[in-house]
């Protein structure tokens, strides 16, 4: 696979140019909505803020210092790092059998492309409306809570269903679920059939082509899918706060406050380190899989 | 001795066990557990939306939670002519412009991206992983660093100068990514063809890359659209003073408590399904024309 990759990509040097040209749109967008504004936020952070919102151009670590002494931080980042990780867990879980479903066990061909795209087609739509679409469903009056009452299983509706971290992880997994159908599925496709029936005449166990064949082919799409699980999480605060009812806070749902009272240097502070927790978790994501060979192949 | 007579036991126990799965009419257990998990999925995916679609047309009496009461259209009006639901109709009309302006930027972007990233240049390594870190860092982050940015420049923040930028370091990554895929099940010989023929390097993306990839850019221009339509975290700090449709959504989940919230969703469902039904239906359009041509040709 990675031969094939080599072969056809020689080394042009005259072809520097022509590719830093065709490349010059993305850099002119990454550089000044990327990468200074991340400078900015760095230069920020080492900054003093006076009373009034602005920002003084005094070096100092006190934003530094308070954000790694305060027990919020740890407080928060054990917050947030729960909820990634029960989402990850959740939506890998259900995105990995969703995908080998579609890929292995449906035969009609035609049949697994409508299938995919009906998983695909609310991603289209807006993820807020999608996370609000569950307060009908969860809420104290709501449908779970009735049918469940109605066939007695319980008396008393169950108040942990909305507004709570239950719902956030809810509202997590119907999001983001499909980031982890989508690669795992374009993995799997590449997987030849004929080697899954060459193990099983061989006498290979169900559990011996999941081990050894199915889930280290698929394992790029995992990698992918999970990349885009973590960071969104790790990032968002629009669901932590509006499903959990303001019960439940995340890093960013802390920076948000901060930047509300016009605290930009603590603010950044804050942002310089989450940036750091998120690209140290990307990396050894990355350590695992070569993505670029993984999208190029 | 016994070892042999353990190896030939293990041998008929995989042969049967190999005949089982030969045969082909008889699903595995397996089968049907996932049957229920995809239908769980499914309905789990599309349950919670139908449930708001159906409860946005209740009447004036109309809560947030079922049973349905009455039947109207009083939310779609209160939406689009009440204060309290804050300028619901100004933010649709500049999500979807900024949404425009996005996806063709993006289709643009990510489509010259792709051609450049299909042989390796001096810095393909970098450009590469500020792709990938634009991709990963938290919105909020890139929005402070954004806002603070123009603050400095004394610039005005708006959302077709500052959120245009902040939803476009998102976009296009995301975009170059989905066009890598496309561009990977491109032959590479086509190209070489045209080349040997004496077609140009315009001509070559004129009359050869571009047709054959224009579905997969038209599933870049809908991520594009769809993640522009959608984005919230890098547009709350660069929009200025007015609002994208997400950030008065955003507001309304803080201040309103009525139907109207969801016959905000209905429209905005609406408006999504439109988009994608355009899409699919130039793809079909291209793909029908394509075969057309090579028929006639043959």
């Amino acid at each position: 696979m990675s031969s094939s990759a080599d072969i056809s990509r020689p080394k042009p040097a005259r072809g520097n140019i022509a590719s830093w040209f065709y490349v010059s749109p993305l850099v002119l967008v990454l550089v000044p909505f990327f990468v200074v504004p991340i400078l900015v936020v760095l230069v920020a952070s080492f900054l003093e803020n006076d009373a009034y919102g602005g920002i003084v151009a005094n070096f100092t670590l006190a934003n530094y210092a308070s954000v790694f002494t305060s027990a919020l931080t740890w407080k928060l980042y054990l917050s947030t790092i729960k909820f990634a990780v029960m989402t990850w867990v959740l939506s890998l879980g259900i995105g990995f059998w969703i995908a080998y479903f579609l890929v292995f066990h449906v035969r009609n061909q035609l049949l697994a492309i409508g299938l995919f795209l009906l998983c695909t087609v609310p991603f289209w739509t807006s993820n807020i409306i999608r996370m609000i679409s569950w307060i009908p469903l969860l809420g104290k009056n709501g449908l779970v809570n009735s049918a469940l009452m109605a066939t007695g299983v319980i008396d008393q509706p169950l108040e942990f269903l909305l507004f709570s971290d239950f719902a956030v992880v809810v509202a997590y997994a119907h999001q983001l679920t499909i980031f982890m159908i989508v690669p795992i599925f374009n993995a799997m496709s590449r997987i030849d059939k004929r080697t899954l029936e060459a193990a099983r005449d061989a006498g290979a166990s169900r559990l011996d082509i999941m081990r050894h064949i199915v889930v280290p082919l698929s394992r790029n799409g995992i990698a992918l899918g999970s990349i885009f699980v973590l960071s969104i999480v790790m990032g968002d605060f629009f669901v932590v706060k509006v499903m959990s009812g303001g019960g439940s806070a995340s890093v960013v749902s802390a920076l948000f406050e901060d930047i509300a009272v016009l605290q930009y240097p603590p603010a950044a502070a804050a942002a310089v380190v989450l940036l750091l927790v998120v690209v140290v978790m990307i990396a050894l994501i990355l350590r695992t899989v070569d993505v670029r060979k993984e999208l190029a192949r | 001795m016994n070892a042999t007579q353990a190896s030939i036991a293990d041998l008929a126990k995989r042969t049967r066990r190999a005949a089982k799965y030969r045969d082909e009419n008889r699903r595995p257990w397996t089968f049907w557990v996932l049957v229920a998990l995809f239908a769980a999925y499914v309905l789990a995916l599309y349950g919670p939306m139908l449930c708001i679609y159906v409860l946005s047309f209740q009447d004036l009496r109309g809560g947030l939670v079922f049973p349905m009461k009455g039947l109207s259209l009083h939310w779609f009006v209160d939406l689009f002519t009440q204060v309290r639901t804050g300028d619901v109709k100004g933010g649709f009309e500049r999500s979807i412009i900024l949404a425009i302006l996005v996806t063709v930027l993006t289709v643009v972007g990510s489509f010259m991206a792709g051609l450049a990233f299909r042989r390796r240049f001096r810095g393909d390594g970098i450009v590469f992983y500020l792709m990938i870190g634009s991709l990963v860092a938290p919105g909020l982050v890139l929005g402070i660093g954004i806002g603070l940015l123009f603050q400095y420049f004394g610039l005005t923040a708006s959302w077709y100068t500052s959120a245009l930028g902040a939803q476009l370091s998102w976009t296009l990554p995301f975009g170059v990514l989905v066009m890598f895929a496309v561009m990977s099940r491109f032959d590479r010989a086509w190209e070489e063809a045209a080349r040997d023929l004496g077609a140009s390097r315009w001509q070559i993306i004129r009359m050869i890359v571009i047709p054959i990839l224009a579905p997969g850019i038209v599933a870049v221009a809908l991520f594009g659209f769809t993640l522009s339509y959608d984005e919230f975290s890098r547009t709350l700090q660069t929009s200025g003073p007015l609002n994208t449709l997400p950030l008065e959504i955003w507001s309304m989940t803080l201040n309103v408590t009525s139907p109207s919230l969801y016959a905000l969703g209905t429209v905005t469902t609406l408006a999504s399904f439109l988009i994608i039904g355009v899409c699919l239906g130039a793809i079909a359009v291209m793909q029908k024309r394509r075969s057309n041509q090579s028929g006639s040709q043959q």
